[in-house]
């Protein structure tokens, strides 16, 4: 008997995996480095820094996040986050910093305010609406379904749906 | 009645898109409001475009009002306003001061020497990164600045006729009205 037959690899198919692996990795680290590597200090920082950018959207084109857009202008702005970060300033100040400059469109959550209130609540609104209309229909029918199984009922009393 | 119910509201929907319709005809989807209007400009030193070691700042600028046009060689829509501009300069009331904005200086003055230069006052901003101060997000976009550095008024996108009759003259005019 050969030794490495049974359920261990031969070295020479280790090898082979482990290089499949590391080139895995690579296109990974590539996919996350298409737009520009950034001299970040440390994992948590870079973690930081795609968190953040990935909540912000890009002024030039409608629905693309800082994070994902190619545009000039998002380039610009993640440099400046970027700076801003190393400057020490939180997420919240930095988000700041952009809506004083490009106002809450930037950010992708719309900030709680009487002007958004609508939009918040708006789709709860509905659904509350929606399920009384619901409610008050089965309720009617219910007693209707009563009444009509007492009299008899036939099968073209043309029940309106 | 009960029969009416489905039509009414397919009829609501039918309202609710036409005003969606309308609405974005009236409205561009892409311009940002800005959050600077009646607000004082950022400040800013930049180098001029033909003489990169002078520097104008904005307390440079202080005292009389300008139009700061942020313009760029590689923007296909700042070609659109430059004759509506080249026209209107001269009898615009206001300063007309050229931002050039993420370019390259040569590509700039090739540009500028191709069209013609309808700018009393050229400052460069290669970067980009003052721009940011503004709020600019692309080119061509228009700030009216006032003789105290308030911003008065922003235009984003290119000035045309139309929007040189309705929005900036009326606009230049409610100013040097107030601040003669």
């Amino acid at each position: 008997m050969k030794p490495g037959i049974g359920n261990r690899a031969s070295p020479a198919r280790r090898l082979r995996l482990a290089f499949f692996i590391a080139l895995l990795t690579c296109v990974g680290f590539a996919h996350a480095q298409a737009i520009e590597p950034m001299p970040f200090a440390n994992h948590a920082q870079e973690l930081r820094f795609q968190h953040l950018t990935h909540q912000l959207r890009c002024p030039m084109c409608q629905n693309e996040t800082l994070a994902d857009s190619n545009a000039p202008i998002a380039r610009d702005l993640r440099n400046q986050i970027f700076k801003l970060m190393q400057q020490g300033k939180s997420d919240e100040e930095i988000k700041q910093y952009l809506v004083a400059r490009y106002s809450n469109y930037i950010l992708y959550d719309p900030p709680l305010r009487p002007g958004t209130v609508l939009l918040w609540f708006g789709p709860l609104a509905i659904l509350l609406a929606g399920a009384g209309v619901v409610l008050v229909a089965i309720r009617k029918r219910r007693r209707e379904g009563v009444e009509t199984t007492t009299v008899g009922d036939s099968a073209d009393n043309g029940e309106d749906w | 009645m009960n029969r009416l119910l489905p039509f009414i509201g397919f009829m609501l929907l039918v309202g609710l898109f036409g005003f969606g319709i309308w609405w974005n005809t009236r409205h561009d989807p892409n311009a940002i409001p800005t959050p600077l209007l009646n607000k004082p400009a950022p400040t800013f030193d930049l180098p001029k475009l033909y003489e990169p070691t002078q520097t104008v700042s904005k307390a440079d600028l202080l005292g009389q009002p300008y139009l700061l046009n942020v313009f760029a060689s590689w923007c296909i829509e700042c070609g659109v306003e430059h004759p509506v501009l080249t026209a209107a300069a001269p009898t615009l009331g206001v300063k007309l001061v050229g931002y050039n904005y993420k370019d390259a200086p040569a590509d700039a003055k090739a540009w500028l020497a191709a069209h013609g230069s309808p700018y009393a006052l050229l400052i460069a901003d290669e970067s980009g990164q003052t721009a940011i101060d503004f709020g600019v997000y692309g080119a061509p976009e228009s700030f009216l600045i006032d003789a105290k550095g308030v911003i008065r008024f922003k235009h984003i996108g290119p000035i045309t006729p139309e929007v040189l009759a309705t929005k900036v003259k009326p606009a230049i005019a409610a100013m040097l009205k107030e601040a003669p």
